[in-house]
């Protein structure tokens, strides 16, 4: 029998150590906390805080003896689980304790149905096969939102959609009625309208099952809204913990000062100034068609972007805000011209679509981009050096050396790194860090026009923040004029003064930042304004599931 | 300027949580961290980093045969002067002989010529090159190794150039071969041979493989389509029949035989290449290259073609292995290098043929098996030390 608990975990001076080589690093760092029965406790900090690796102590799923707790006690229900036999803890895994995983496309198996992968949990904990099996199934599925549940049991992974597959996830993880579920960042990689549903979902399960909830994010946003205690972590370290109400009224420490701070807030959207337009495009389309057969006819076409025009004047920033799916970043592309497309592309009264790769060479002096992920847009193999000189060996060819050196120096200057950096490489660098490497190589060659490719979203809150400022500055410095494509609509407030909302293709509505802002007025919009500042779900049928 | 410039959070790293968000910079001749994990990892794997310096140090040594087994000193003392035979041909008037002709160490008669003048000669320790006939063979050949021959055998041998025994003679440590040639030399000018064929054709078929899968992998579409079916029909031919019909027909030396095996060794790489180039193409570093408007060319040396050779790295010691097993078949086969050269395909084949010798087999074999095991040896270690999911734990 279980002796009687007051607290269902508590985590007391938890130490997690990796040792690579000789090296050994300390990941978690004298970790205190607890979860009493049907609390949600939330996890907060940046990546490489050692959030997830707290989260993953407690069901012992590092890959040991490589990883080690230097000291430390988790004990759950009074049972110490460091000390758990391999078996022992297999049964508390599953059962007592679940996980969710942040990226619904790879923890579920691809190679099996989804009745198959909820049974296995069902039969590993329960030992129900067959019709009961089945039914519990259902059940659950019925639970997680998911329509048609009899239907969906035949189905394969890559037949749900993202925000089903997370649903599925959540299933997996209800299953056998856990006493604690973690859930570790469950709706980053989702959008907003989705992660508003999820965290209904999770909310609504937990007020009905009473189970506890360690959730790990690092939106604040979400702590907000769902938890009850949070746990502020920074390199390795709780630095403040509190009940949510305190925390974000009255934070303690620095550093939860500076995250709160860092927050993207609606500030009033910039004013667009009137001044020529930089870049136009009438009726624009990438249409990717669909080949069948042997002679590969083209049966179909997906519209990724369908019919958009779009005017961006000189200094100002088009915002253009969608779903994944919804084609923006392949209308930035276009515009660069970097895919084919249709329809004229006019860039400061000359046509631009439909030149050679040769002739546009010129141009792209002119244009540039930024892109999302500043792990894959900067070669590993060169030094940040020769990175940003890239661009000067093809449209200066003449400069010197020197000349082309203090270039460097000077765009590294703008961007605010320390200039002597420059002959290390990428991956000595920050993920901020990178993406000012990024933005460098961007305007060393003086560009007039720079499309933004979800800059920020790779980005810890802190350092998003530190983004848009730079991005603020230096179109204020050198007149620049930003297409800035992003999901999160809190970024995009920051920085747009106008606005474009795309949905399949097509832009759904289009206006002043405040404007929009303030008055949507298609439903979608308003969706996906009320998804992104206040985490509410949209009603039925507006959004995808 | 609002609040949030104020804020002076340093931004932290995902590889060194704990340390420093820049680590010092490294001097220009140290391996990069990322090729130093790849050296300790090649290294943890024991039995290809010694087969690695053992197959270096085979090579080195070879490279230097011509002073380990030759049928010319490497130095003469004559008359007061020096003389490099190794270096320099010099004809037997050199000496105080009586014709033109080169000058032939080995002979007795030369010999005297030089003692008697008080001159000497300094002999790398086999006194035969891969193509020296011994003439004084105490057995028919394909003669024993000297240490296996009875005083019976020896007899006639000893008795014509008046030693006292067996002990005496000049040692074919190996025996010799169906014409009298040591094969000890054979085998160390043979051992030079292969892996100077191999090398050459691995360098070459990996450039032009290289080449190939990049452009495939490149440009994509119809290129690429027609590329593969190309190569698809190609190496359905069967090459080995082929490369026998067009060495009888072309008169074989190095530089033939080296381009025939090229014509189907090359299309080893081109897939993996192409499939490093597929991938590679849409990374986000290459769409920002084409954004700054970098040419092509540029793009697949400077971005991509790095990318492709940790594959092609990896692969480099299996295609030398193979290579250097073609080489060793067309010879063994009688189609390959002309008709003297010291190989060890020709040296299996006598094996074959005289099976009575069996020195020649198996020293043939052991040769080649030795090489052949280091080579993939160390293939294995690259392959171990390129791969980026290996840990130390």
């Amino acid at each position: 029998m279980e002796a009687p608990y007051d607290r269902l975990l508590e985590v007391k001076e938890l130490s997690t150590a990796f040792r690579q080589g000789t090296r050994e690093t300390l990941a978690v760092d004298r970790v205190s906390f607890d979860i009493k029965k049907g609390e949600t406790v939330a996890l907060v900090g940046e990546s490489g805080s050692g959030k997830s690796v707290t989260a993953l102590s407690v069901l012992k799923l590092l890959p040991y003896p490589s990883a080690r707790h230097p000291s430390g006690s988790i004990r759950f229900k009074n049972q110490e689980l460091l000390t758990l036999p391999e078996a022992e803890i297999r049964r508390v895994r599953g059962d007592d304790i679940t996980i969710i995983f942040q990226e619904p496309m790879t923890s579920l198996n691809p190679l099996h149905t989804i009745e198959k992968q909820i049974g296995e949990i069902l039969l590993l904990h329960r030992g129900l096969t067959g019709l009961p099996a089945r039914a519990r199934t259902i059940e659950l599925l019925r639970q997680v939102g998911i329509p048609d549940p009899e239907v969906r049991l035949k189905s394969y992974p890559h037949q749900l959609s993202g925000g089903q597959r997370q649903r599925v996830m959540i299933a997996m993880a209800l299953a056998n009625e856990p006493d604690l579920l973690i859930a570790d960042e469950p709706t980053t990689a989702l959008d907003v309208t989705v992660q508003a549903q999820i965290l209904n979902l999770l909310k609504e399960l937990q007020t009905r099952l009473g189970m506890a909830m360690l959730f790990i994010t690092h939106d604040l946003g979400i702590v907000r809204k769902l938890a009850d205690t949070v746990c502020v972590m920074k390199e390795g370290k709780i630095v403040e913990h509190g009940p949510v109400e305190r925390v974000f009224t009255a934070p303690r420490h620095p550093y939860t000062r500076a995250l709160l701070a860092a927050e993207p807030k609606p500030d009033p959207a910039p004013a667009c100034p009137t001044a020529p337009v930089v870049i136009e495009t009438k009726d624009l389309k990438v249409w990717f068609p669909i080949k069948r057969g042997v002679m590969r006819r083209a049966v179909g076409y997906i519209k990724a972007v369908d019919g958009v025009s779009i005017a961006v004047h000189q200094g100002e920033t088009l915002g253009v805000v969608g779903e994944s799916g919804s084609g923006k970043t392949t209308l930035g592309l276009a515009i660069l011209r970097l895919i084919s497309s249709d329809g004229p592309v006019v860039f400061l009264g000359s046509t631009i679509a439909g030149l050679t790769f040769r002739k546009m060479r010129p141009f792209r002096r002119h244009m540039q981009i930024v892109f999302q992920d500043p792990y894959g847009s900067l070669s590993p193999r060169m030094s940040v050096s020769d990175i940003i000189e890239e661009g000067l060996w093809v449209h200066h060819p003449k400069l010197t050396r020197s000349e082309r050196e203090q270039r460097v120096i000077g765009a590294l200057r703008d961007v605010g790194l320390d200039p002597d950096t420059r002959f290390r490489y990428p991956h000595e660098f920050s993920g901020g860090q990178r993406q000012r490497i990024a933005v460098a190589r961007a305007i060393v060659l003086e560009p007039t026009f720079v499309v933004l490719d979800e800059p920020t979203s790779a980005l810890d809150m802190l350092i998003q923040a530190q983004i848009v400022d730079l991005l603020r500055a230096l179109q204020k410095r050198h007149n620049l004029t930003y297409l800035f494509i992003s999901h999160d609509l809190r970024v995009v407030a920051a920085l747009a003064c106008r606005l474009l909302v795309m949905r399949h293709g097509k832009v759904v509505e289009e206006g002043a930042a405040d404007e929009v802002f303030a008055r949507p007025k298609s439903p979608y919009t308003r969706a996906l304004l009320a998804a992104a500042f206040n985490l509410e779900a949209a009603p039925e049928g507006v959004v995808a599931q | 300027m609002d609040e949030r410039t104020t804020i002076t959070v340093p931004e932290t790293t995902a590889q060194t949580p704990m340390g420093l968000g820049v680590p010092p910079e490294r001097h220009r001749l140290a391996l990069s961290p990322l090729n130093r994990r790849r050296w300790l990892s090649f290294k943890a794997n024991r039995r290809g980093y010694w087969a690695f310096w053992l197959f270096m140090a085979l090579f080195v040594v070879s490279l230097f045969a011509e002073f380990i087994a030759n049928d010319k000193p490497f130095y003469v003392r004559y008359d007061g002067k020096s003389f490099f035979p190794v270096f320099v041909t010099y004809p037997e008037t050199a000496f105080g002989g009586e014709f033109e002709t080169a000058a032939d160490y080995r002979d007795p008669y030369l010999q005297k010529l030089i003692a008697e003048n008080g001159g000497y000669m300094l002999w790398p320790p086999i006194r035969y090159s891969y193509n020296t006939h011994n003439l004084d063979l105490p057995t028919p050949a394909p003669s024993k190794p000297t240490w296996l021959l009875t005083e019976a055998e020896c007899k006639a041998v000893v008795q014509q150039k008046g030693l006292s025994g067996c002990r005496d003679l000049e040692y074919n440590w190996l025996g010799t071969d169906d014409q009298g040639r040591d094969v000890a030399a054979r085998l160390i000018y043979g051992f030079r041979l292969s892996v100077l064929f191999g090398l050459a054709l691995t360098i070459v078929s990996s450039i032009i493989g290289v080449a190939a899968g990049a452009v495939q992998g490149y440009f994509g579409g119809w290129t690429d389509l027609l590329f593969q079916r190309f190569i698809e029909i190609w190496t359905s031919i069967p090459s080995l029949y082929l490369l026998l019909i067009i060495s009888s027909v072309l008169v074989p030396g190095f530089f033939v035989l080296l381009g025939i095996l090229l014509l189907f060794s090359w299309v080893s790489l081109v897939g993996l290449v192409r499939a490093e180039f597929l991938r590679g193409r849409n990374f986000e570093y290459i769409q920002a290259a084409r954004a700054l408007g970098v040419s092509n060319r540029t793009i697949m040396f400077r971005h991509l073609l790095p990318n492709a050779m940790v594959a092609t790295m990896t692969f480099l010691p299996f295609i030398l292995s193979s290579s250097v097993m073609t080489l060793t078949a067309l010879d063994f086969l009688g189609f390959g290098l002309p008709p003297g050269s010291p190989s060890l395909g020709e040296m299996l084949s006598q094996g074959k043929a005289n099976i009575q010798a069996p020195w020649l087999g198996i020293s043939g074999f052991l040769t080649v098996a030795t090489m052949l095991s280091l080579l993939i040896f160390i293939g294995e270690a690259v392959r171990d030390a390129f791969d980026p999911r290996k840990t130390f734990g």
